[in-house]
């Protein structure tokens, strides 16, 4: 009896897994787990865009390197211009572009499972409102250099997010009161921002306005220092959590039935993905558009229902190195903020996938 | 378009007593706004004089100041307030989505393309960008509308605020790439977005009032259109509601009612965006009820926070879009602790 049982256990399986995964099992079946194909072709598919937008970044510019010799030139060889411009100069650049991408995708998915929303990002707790706002008062009131507003908008961005908890908390946070609640503060600080704007001088507002965009101009190796820091310390935090947050998305009651602690959920996957957006703007200014069409983009690239937090990733990644390579040589030699770049080439792509959508009449 | 409208849930008494009444105090509090709005400013007119000013006006410097500036200016900003009200609930029965605001459609960002254009080529400015600002907006939301369109089906509600999001994304970049090479644009443009009624003339006025009017008229009729909308696509169709036809007149309702608030005054995002809420909280989702309170609350805040942006500093004016969240979003806040909120 139990025998046949077990057979055809067995033979259901396959039937039983999600849609589109195959189950890998090890000889002997000690060790067996899901995958689905797609998410792993898309997954490879996307850090190889990474890598082939690093290389050729690194290589073009007003002094070209051929590509031949990009790889000594990496590892410290070869003519001493060439390492000059690779080590000291592009290569920065490109891996910040790839962790502030890698940073904002993450936590835009992190933002987007916990309000259950697709327009969440981190400006719903009212984040990127604070750090804004704190970087143009630094700019503008104190005519700050580049590290004291990076401090103006992580304080801006940590106090904000804290205050938006604050007086989102009332017998536990609700997700749509926080969300509510973010939008209110949002609003006033924009409209503070707006003041200085239109009160300061020309010149002074533009630089304000152009970090406000993002850029990466310039960018060294402190700066890959700190959001890759970051991410090392964050990124397997919210891992860990990733899981939970799957289970939250079902509502807040299911997932407390099922045995996850929402509110110690929300309250780590908040904080470190805030402190990731805090990283990424603190090095190279709130650049928009990332975090929201990251996780959109590899959920519809994977086919799958949820948010997948490393696709984002990666997706944010592969938006962001490709996006500053045309940022530097669009109009070169005048840089443009990679901003600009972002919200086109993200949106257009968006734009894109919802168009075949809609001829293949799928949802 | 459906033969009876079913009511989302029985009213309770009390809501029953309170929506009339309240209704009723809200207008009240809009006179007095409309009131306070062309007696106070730089420089203080007593009522009497107003009313002087508008029945038998003798060309005195006051009574110049009431008829060619303080008057047109309180007359957009009601209209400019209750379209972007009634526009902001519109969209949030549209789109399901409690963030929805008039901009999702792409109507801001529609506009500041259009006006970021002709200020780039033409050199535009001043009552110059009332079209382009209504051309851009109506453009852009066909474009998201039919995006979010799926096939031949009606637009669903996520696709909606993607496609809406999508697009307001490349337009907004192309903006800031034109902004940060051109610094002459950029000094309108800073300027054009905060929103403001600053120097609003009637000419304006009687440029958009007419979308203004049949937006309001078209988008007040749907109310129970919506409310059968809000049992979901299946329910709805069953009730006899032609889905993509009511789809259709609400987003050409937005389009109308908030092109011209844009045209008119710039863009003014909060109100839209929160007025709805704020509505929902005194009427409870009941769209035949919450359209009107939409409308009149808007009024109520645009005006006020105008009056108030005249007055607060001492000697200069602070733009409306300034003071809107500046005065609403702590109302806002309060409101949103003291009550559970009424979702979509």
């Amino acid at each position: 009896m139990s025998d046949t049982l077990t057979s055809e256990r067995r033979a259901a399986a396959p039937a039983l897994t999600p849609r589109g995964a195959k189950a890998w099992r090890s000889p002997r079946g000690r060790v067996s787990f899901l995958f689905r194909p797609r998410t792993l072709v898309v997954g490879l598919a996307l850090v190889a865009v990474s890598l082939a937008a690093l290389v050729v970044s690194v290589s073009v510019g007003d002094y070209q390197i051929p590509i031949s010799a990009v790889p000594a030139a990496l590892m410290g060889f070869g003519e001493r211009l060439d390492v000059f411009f690779v080590q000291g100069v592009r290569l920065p650049r490109a891996l910040t572009a790839i962790g502030v991408g890698a940073a904002l995708g993450i936590a835009g998915a992190v933002f987007q499972s916990l309000s259950r929303n697709a327009l969440g990002s981190p400006d719903i707790i009212g984040f990127t409102s604070g750090a804004a706002t704190g970087a143009v008062a630094a700019i503008l009131l104190l005519g700050a250099g580049r590290l004291v507003v990076s401090l103006g908008a992580v304080a801006g961005g940590l106090i904000t997010a804290g205050v938006v908890y604050l007086l989102a908390m009332k017998n536990g946070v609700q997700g749509y009161r926080l969300v509510l609640v973010g939008i209110g503060v949002s609003a006033m600080l924009a409209s503070v921002r707006d003041y200085l704007m239109t009160r300061a001088d020309l010149t002074d507002a533009l630089g304000a306005q152009i970090w406000m965009i993002g850029s990466l101009n310039s960018r060294g190796w402190a700066e890959v220092g700190a959001v890759w820091i970051g991410l090392a310390v964050l990124a397997p935090v919210i891992f860990a959590v990733g899981r939970r947050l799957r289970f939250l998305e079902l509502g807040e009651e299911t997932a407390r039935g099922l045995g996850v602690s929402a509110q110690s959920t929300q309250i780590i996957a908040l904080a470190a993905a805030s402190a990731l957006t805090g990283a990424a703007i603190a090095v190279a200014g709130p650049i928009g558009f990332v975090a929201l069409a990251a996780p959109q983009l590899a959920r519809r690239l994977t086919r799958t229902g949820g948010t997948t937090l490393v696709g984002a990733a990666l997706m944010g990644s592969a938006l962001l190195v490709v996006a500053d390579l045309v940022a530097m040589r669009l109009m070169a030699p005048t840089q443009l903020p990679v901003g600009v770049v972002t919200a086109v080439i993200g949106g257009s792509y968006l734009i894109w996938l919802l168009y075949t959508e809609w001829r293949g009449g799928r949802v | 378009m459906v033969l009876r409208a079913p009511t989302p849930t029985r009213p309770t008494l009390t809501r029953r007593v309170i929506r009339p009444i309240g209704l009723i105090i809200a207008l009240g509090a809009l006179a007095v706004c409309a009131l306070l709005s062309v007696t106070v400013g730089a420089k203080p007119i007593p009522a009497a004089d107003v009313w002087a000013a508008l029945t038998d006006y003798d060309g005195s410097y006051d009574h110049d100041v009431i008829r060619s500036l303080r008057v047109p200016r309180t007359i957009i900003g009601v209209f400019v307030g209750a379209a972007l009200g009634l526009a902001g609930a519109l969209m949030q029965a549209l789109t399901r989505n409690p963030l929805a605001e008039p901009g999702i459609l792409g109507i801001n960002s529609g506009a500041a393309a259009a006006v970021v254009v002709a200020v780039f080529v033409f050199g535009a400015g001043g009552a110059g960008l009332v079209w382009p600002a209504f051309i851009g907006a109506a453009f852009a939301a066909v474009a998201v509308y039919a995006l979010g369109s799926r096939g031949r089906a009606s637009a669903t509600p996520v696709r909606l605020a993607l496609a809406g999001t999508a697009l307001a994304a490349v337009l907004q970049g192309l903006i800031y790439g034109v902004i940060v090479l051109n610094d002459f644009v950029f000094d309108r443009i800073r300027f054009w977005q905060v929103g403001s009624l600053t120097g609003r003339d009637l000419d304006i006025f009687f440029q958009v009032a007419p979308f203004l009017v049949i937006g309001v008229v078209v988008t007040l009729a749907l109310g129970p259109s919506l409310n059968a909308m809000a049992l979901g696509d299946d329910l709805a169709a069953t009730l006899g509601a032609k889905i993509p036809l009511i789809r259709a007149a609400t987003a050409v309702g937005v389009i109308l009612l908030c092109g011209a608030a844009t045209a008119a005054a710039g863009p003014i995002w909060f109100v839209g965006l929160i007025i709805p809420h704020a509505a929902r909280v005194i009427t409870g989702p009941d769209q035949r009820w919450l359209l009107p309170y939409a409308a009149v609350l808007g009024a109520v805040l645009l005006t006020a926070a105008d009056t108030v942006g005249r007055v607060i500093l001492p000697n200069s004016e602070l733009e409306v879009g300034i003071i809107t969240a500046l005065v609403g979003a702590p109302l806002f806040i309060a409101l949103v602790r003291s009550r559970k909120m009424a979702q979509l």
